[in-house]
C-alpha cells in the first residue's frame, strides 16, 4: 500500500470527475461518491500510516522525471515521510468528517452537487500538495487548493460579501503566491532543481550561496503567509469566513490555512540554512500569533473569533518552527524541539480547530445567526454540541490531558532558547484560554439573550454531532500520540535531521496551565459570574479595546496605504486611458479618417483627376489630331512628304528645320482657320456633276 | 558664259517643260492640263534626245504622248462634262504643299549641289537602239519578263475594275 | 549635268505639288506622270554623266515607262470605278477614311 500512496490524492478527483460529468443531476449520489472517496482515501492513508510506522518513518520517494535538463529538473512524485503521513490522516479526517457534517448542515443547498464537487477537488489538491515531492508539484497544488478556497469562500456569491471575500482571499494569497514563485525561480536557478531532498542537499552542502539561500528562503515563506494568513497577509482569513461553515473548518481552519505551515516544515532545511531567514519566520509567526489573539479577544462573530484564534494557533506553529530554523542554523545538533513542537501542534489543531468550526456551524445552524450577542444557554438545547465544544476549548487552551495541552507545552518548550518568544507565547497562551471561554460562556452558558432565536434552537441531526463526536474524541486523545514519555511517540516519527528523544519538562507544563487556567478563570469572572464587567475593562481600556475590536485597524490601513492609492493610481491611469490613450487612440483614429479624407480627395482630384486628365488629354488631344485623319489621301501624302522633308532637314541643317516647322505649323494652323472659316462657302460649292 | 546650241536647246526645252508642267498641276480645266502634260512629255522627250538616248525618246513619245495622254483624254471625257464649268481644280492644301515642296525642292537642290559626282567622260555607244535591244534580251531578261508581266496583269486588272458589275 | 538634275528636281517638286493638291483624280495620275518623268530625267542624266552599267539608267528609265503605263491603266480604271460609285472623282470627297 506504501508504494501505491500516489493513489490517495485521486480518489477525491476520481469523485469530482465523477459528479462534474456523470452525477450533477443527481444529488444524494453525488455527495456519497464524494465521502465514499474521501474515506476510501482515508483508508488508504491509514495503511499508509501504519507502514510509515513499520518502517519508524523512514522517507519513501518515487518519481517520475519528464523533464531532465541541466537547468532545470521537473518531476512528478511523491515524497513519504512521518510528516506526510500524518498529513495525510488530518486531511483526510477531517475532509471526512466535514463532508458527512454537511450532508446535514448543507440539506436543501440547491448547490449541493457543485459543494461537493468542489470538496473532492479540494481535498484531491491537498492530498497532492502533502505527498509532493518537489516544489513544483506542491505550487501547482498550492494554486489548486487556492482556487478551491476561492470557489468555496464564494460559495454564496449572491451575496456580495461572500464573492468579496472570495475576492479578497484569491488576491491576497497570490501576493504571498508571488513570493513563493519568485523564491522557486532563485531555486531552479541556483539549484537547477526543484525536488527536496536535491534542493536541501544543495543548500546543505554549500552549494548555494547563503545569502541566496536567506532570499529563496524569504520569498518561499511568502507563499506560505499567503497561505497561512500570517501577518501582514493574514487580513483575509476573517473574511472567509463567508463560505459555509463547514468549509471554513476543512479549509480555513485545519487544512488548507495548515498548508503554510507544512511548507515551512517541509522546507525546514532551506529556512535552516540561514538564520536570519529562519528569525523571519519565526518573528512573523509571533507577531501573527500576538495580533490575532488581541484581536480575537473583542470579536462579536463566533466564527471571527475562531478564524482569529486559528491565524494566531497557525502563527504559533511558525514561530516553533523559525525558532527551531535559528537553533539549527546556530548550532546543527540542537536539541530545540520547534520542528516537532509545530508540526505536533499542525495535526492536533487541526481536530479541535475544526471541531469548534463544525460546533460553531452546528449553533449557527440553530439559532441562524453568527453574533454571539444574540446566543446564550444553547447549553440546554444543545447537548452534544456544547460538550464537544467544550472540549475543544479546553483542548486549545492547553489543559491537561488534552490533546492541545501536549502541543501547545512543546510549543512552549521551543522557545526556552528565546525568553522574549516565551513571554509572548505565554501571554498569547493565556489570552487564548481567555477568548475561548469568553466564546464558550457566551454561548452555551447564561440565559438566552434572544428568546426567539433560543425558542428556535435544537440539537443538530446526527450527519453534524457524529462527526463532532468523532473530532471531540481526536481532540482528546490525538495529543496522546506525542506524550513525553513515549520513546517512540510523535517526535520519533515526525522528525527533521535526526531522531530525536524529548523529556518532559514539568517546569514548563505547570506554568502553561496554570497560564491557561487563569485564563479561563478570567473569562469565568467576567462572562460566567458576571464578577468583573466586561464593558468596565473596555471602558478602563478604551484605546486599547478600539484596537481590538477594530482588528488593529488592517483594513483601513490596508485601505489607506494600498488600496486607496492603487485604486487613485487606477483613477489616474483611467483618466490616463481615458483622456490619453482613447485620446491618441480616437485621435489616431481622427487622423486616420482626416488622413484617408485627404487620400480620399488626394485619389479623386489627383489620382482620378491625373486619369480622367490623361483621358481628358487624350480624348482633346485625339480630338486635335483627329483632323489629321482627315480621310484625304493628299493631306496624308502631304503630312508624310512633310515629315520626310523635315526629316532630311533637320539631318542636314537643325537650324534650318526651325524655320521649316514654324513654317509648317503657321500653315496649319492658317489652313485650319481659313477652313473653318470656309465651311459654309465649301458647303454651297457646286459639284462637278452639278 | 557661252551657249552651246545644246545648251540653248536644253533651257528652251527646260522652261516649256517647267512652265507647261506648272500649267499641267494648276489649270483649272482639266481638259486643258492633259494637253500641257503632252506637251511637257514631248518636252521630256527632247530632254532624252538632249542626253544621248534616242530609243527612250521614242518610247517616250509611243507610250506617253501616244498612250498614256490619249488614255488620260478619254478618261477626263469619260468621267467630266468638259463643256462645262471652271470648277477649283486644287484643294485647300496648296499654301501648305508649295511650302513643303519648296522645301523638297531646296534640300533635292542643295544635295545635288553639294554632292561630289564621278563624272565619267566615257561616251555613249553610238547606236545605242541596238545596245539596248541585246541588254534587254540579255542582261536584263528577267526583268524585261517581269515587266511584260506586270503589263499583264494591269491589263487584266483594268479589264477586271473597269467593267460594270455583272457584265 | 547639274542642270539636268535640277530640272528633274523642280519638275519632280512640281509633281509632288500636283499629287498634293490637285482635286481631280486625273489630275492626280497626271502628276504622277511628271514625277515619273522627272525621275526618267535623272535616271538617264545619271547614265550619260555618272556611267557604270552600259545604259542601265536607260533601260530602267524604260521598265519605269513601261511601269508607269501599266499604273496608268489601272489607275484610270479605278478612277472610273470611283467615277461609278461615287458620281464624282474629287479625291478630297472621297473620304470614307476620315474618323
Amino acid at each position: 500500500m506504501l508504494e501505491k500512496a500516489f493513489f490517495i490524492p485521486f480518489y477525491p478527483l476520481l469523485a469530482f470527475l465523477v459528479i462534474v460529468f456523470f452525477t450533477r443531476w443527481k444529488e444524494k449520489l453525488s455527495s456519497g461518491i464524494s465521502i465514499a472517496m474521501v474515506l476510501l482515501g482515508f483508508l488508504h492513508s491509514l495503511a499508509v500510516l501504519i507502514a510509515m510506522l513499520g518502517r519508524d518513518g523512514r522517507p519513501l520517494e518515487l518519481a517520475y522525471t519528464f523533464i531532465d535538463h541541466p537547468s532545470i529538473k521537473l518531476e512528478l512524485g511523491m515524497w513519504i515521510d512521518g510528516l506526510t503521513a500524518v498529513m495525510l490522516m488530518v486531511v483526510t479526517i477531517v475532509s471526512s468528517c466535514v463532508q458527512i457534517y454537511s450532508l446535514g448542515y448543507m440539506k436543501d443547498d440547491p448547490r449541493w452537487s457543485r459543494y461537493y464537487s468542489y470538496l473532492s477537488l479540494f481535498t484531491f489538491s491537498m492530498l497532492g500538495l502533502v505527498i509532493a515531492n518537489n516544489f513544483f508539484m506542491i505550487f501547482i497544488f498550492w494554486e489548486l487548493v487556492g482556487l478551491t478556497s476561492y470557489l468555496l469562500i464564494g460559495f454564496w456569491f449572491e451575496k456580495k460579501s461572500a464573492s468579496d471575500a472570495g475576492k479578497k482571499a484569491f488576491i491576497t494569497t497570490r501576493i504571498g503566491d508571488l513570493g513563493f514563485i519568485v523564491g522557486l525561480m532563485i531555486l531552479v536557478a541556483y539549484a537547477g532543481t526543484l525536488n527536496y531532498q536535491e534542493v536541501f542537499a544543495k543548500v546543505t552542502s554549500g552549494a548555494i550561496p547563503a545569502n541566496i539561500i536567506a532570499l529563496a528562503g524569504v520569498f518561499v515563506f511568502c507563499g506560505a503567509v499567503g497561505k497561512s494568513a500570517q501577518f501582514p497577509l493574514h487580513v483575509w482569513l476573517p473574511d472567509a469566513m463567508e463560505g459555509p461553515t463547514p468549509v471554513s473548518a476543512l479549509i480555513h481552519a485545519a487544512t488548507m490555512v495548515a498548508a503554510g505551515v507544512y511548507l515551512v516544515a517541509r522546507a525546514m532545511t532551506l529556512f535552516a540554512g540561514s538564520a536570519s531567514a529562519a528569525m523571519v519566520i519565526a518573528v512573523i509567526g509571533m507577531i501573527t500569533s500576538f495580533i490575532a489573539a488581541t484581536i480575537a479577544l473583542t470579536q462579536n462573530d463566533i466564527k471571527r473569533v475562531l478564524a482569529y484564534s486559528t491565524c494566531s494557533q497557525l502563527g504559533y506553529m511558525i514561530m516553533a518552527l523559525g525558532l527551531y530554523g535559528v537553533d539549527l542554523a546556530h548550532d546543527p545538533h540542537t536539541h530545540s524541539v520547534g520542528y516537532y513542537a509545530g508540526t505536533f501542534h499542525l495535526m492536533t489543531h487541526a481536530f479541535f480547530k475544526a471541531l469548534l468550526f463544525l460546533g460553531a456551524g452546528s449553533v449557527i445552524h440553530a439559532v441562524h445567526t453568527n453574533d454571539i450577542n444574540d446566543m446564550g444557554g444553547l447549553s440546554k438545547k444543545m447537548k452534544i454540541t456544547t460538550t464537544t465544544f467544550f472540549i475543544a476549548s479546553l483542548s486549545i487552551a492547553g489543559i491537561f490531558p488534552l490533546s492541545g495541552f501536549w502541543s501547545k507545552d512543546e510549543i512552549i518548550a521551543a522557545t526556552v532558547h528565546h525568553p522574549f518568544f516565551m513571554t509572548v507565547t505565554l501571554l498569547i497562551a493565556f489570552m487564548t484560554a481567555f477568548y475561548m471561554f469568553r466564546l464558550c460562556f457566551m454561548t452555551f452558558t447564561g440565559e438566552p439573550r434572544d428568546k426567539h432565536r433560543f425558542e428556535h434552537a435544537h440539537e443538530s441531526p446526527k450527519s453534524m454531532t457524529g462527526p463532532l463526536i468523532a473530532l471531540a474524541f481526536l481532540s482528546v486523545f490525538a495529543g496522546w500520540v506525542g506524550l513525553p514519555w513515549l520513546k517512540h511517540g510523535f517526535s520519533w516519527f515526525v522528525y527533521h535531521g535526526e531522531h530525536q528523544v524529548h523529556h518532559p519538562n514539568y517546569i514548563l507544563m505547570v506554568v502553561s496551565t496554570v497560564v491557561a487556567l487563569s485564563g479561563i478563570g478570567l473569562a469565568y469572572l467576567v462572562y460566567y459570574k458576571k464578577a468583573i464587567s466586561a464593558d468596565a475593562i473596555a471602558e478602563r481600556f478604551k484605546p486599547l479595546y478600539k484596537l481590538s475590536f477594530n482588528k488593529w485597524y488592517f483594513d483601513e490601513i490596508y485601505d489607506a496605504v494600498i488600496i486607496k492609492p492603487v485604486l487613485g493610481f487606477t483613477r489616474v491611469l483611467w483618466w490616463f486611458d481615458a483622456n490619453i490613450i482613447d485620446g491618441a487612440v480616437n485621435g489616431s483614429g481622427w487622423l486616420t479618417v482626416k488622413w484617408s479624407d485627404l487620400k480620399m480627395w488626394f485619389d479623386k482630384y489627383i489620382i482620378d483627376g491625373a486619369v480622367n486628365g490623361l483621358g481628358y488629354i487624350c480624348q482633346a488631344g485625339s480630338w486635335a489630331l483627329k483632323f489629321i485623319q482627315s480621310g484625304s489621301v493628299q493631306f496624308y501624302a502631304l503630312f508624310m512628304l512633310g515629315s520626310a522633308v523635315g526629316f532630311v532637314i533637320y539631318r542636314v541643317t537643325p537650324d534650318g528645320f526651325y524655320y521649316y516647322l514654324a513654317g509648317v505649323v503657321i500653315l496649319a494652323l492658317a489652313r485650319l482657320l481659313s477652313r473653318i472659316s470656309r465651311t459654309n462657302r465649301l458647303k454651297t460649292e457646286p459639284d462637278i456633276e452639278g | 558664259m557661252e551657249f552651246s546650241p545644246s545648251q540653248l536647246i536644253f533651257y528652251l526645252l527646260s522652261f516649256i517643260i517647267i512652265v507647261s508642267s506648272i500649267y499641267v498641276v494648276t489649270l483649272k480645266n482639266i481638259f486643258h492640263s492633259a494637253i500641257f502634260l503632252i506637251l511637257t512629255l514631248f518636252s521630256v522627250a527632247g530632254i532624252f534626245i538632249l542626253l544621248g538616248a534616242e530609243f527612250l525618246a521614242v518610247s517616250q513619245v509611243l507610250i506617253y504622248v501616244g498612250a498614256v495622254s490619249v488614255l488620260m483624254i478619254f478618261a477626263i471625257m469619260l468621267t467630266s462634262r468638259l463643256a462645262s464649268k471652271k470648277i477649283v481644280q486644287s484643294n485647300e492644301q496648296v499654301t501648305t504643299a508649295i511650302f513643303i515642296c519648296a522645301g523638297f525642292l531646296l534640300i533635292s537642290l542643295g544635295s545635288f549641289a553639294n554632292t561630289v559626282w564621278r563624272v565619267n567622260t566615257e561616251p555613249l555607244p553610238e547606236n545605242n537602239i541596238m545596245t539596248i535591244g541585246q541588254l534587254l534580251m540579255t542582261d536584263y531578261v528577267l526583268p524585261f519578263e517581269v515587266v511584260s508581266i506586270v503589263l499583264l496583269a494591269a491589263l487584266i486588272g483594268a479589264i477586271v475594275l473597269s467593267r460594270k458589275a455583272g457584265a | 549635268m547639274l542642270q539636268y538634275l535640277a530640272l528633274a528636281a523642280i519638275l519632280f517638286a512640281i509633281g509632288v505639288f500636283g499629287v498634293l493638291t490637285r482635286r481631280n483624280a486625273i489630275g492626280i495620275l497626271m502628276s504622277l506622270e511628271l514625277m515619273f518623268n522627272a525621275v526618267n530625267i535623272n535616271l538617264v542624266t545619271f547614265n550619260k554623266y555618272v556611267g557604270g552599267d552600259v545604259l542601265a539608267g536607260q533601260i530602267f528609265s524604260l521598265f519605269v515607262i513601261v511601269i508607269a503605263a501599266a499604273e496608268a491603266v489601272v489607275g484610270l480604271a479605278i478612277v472610273l470605278l470611283l467615277y461609278r460609285n461615287w458620281r464624282g472623282i474629287d479625291v478630297d470627297r472621297i473620304n470614307v477614311m476620315k474618323w
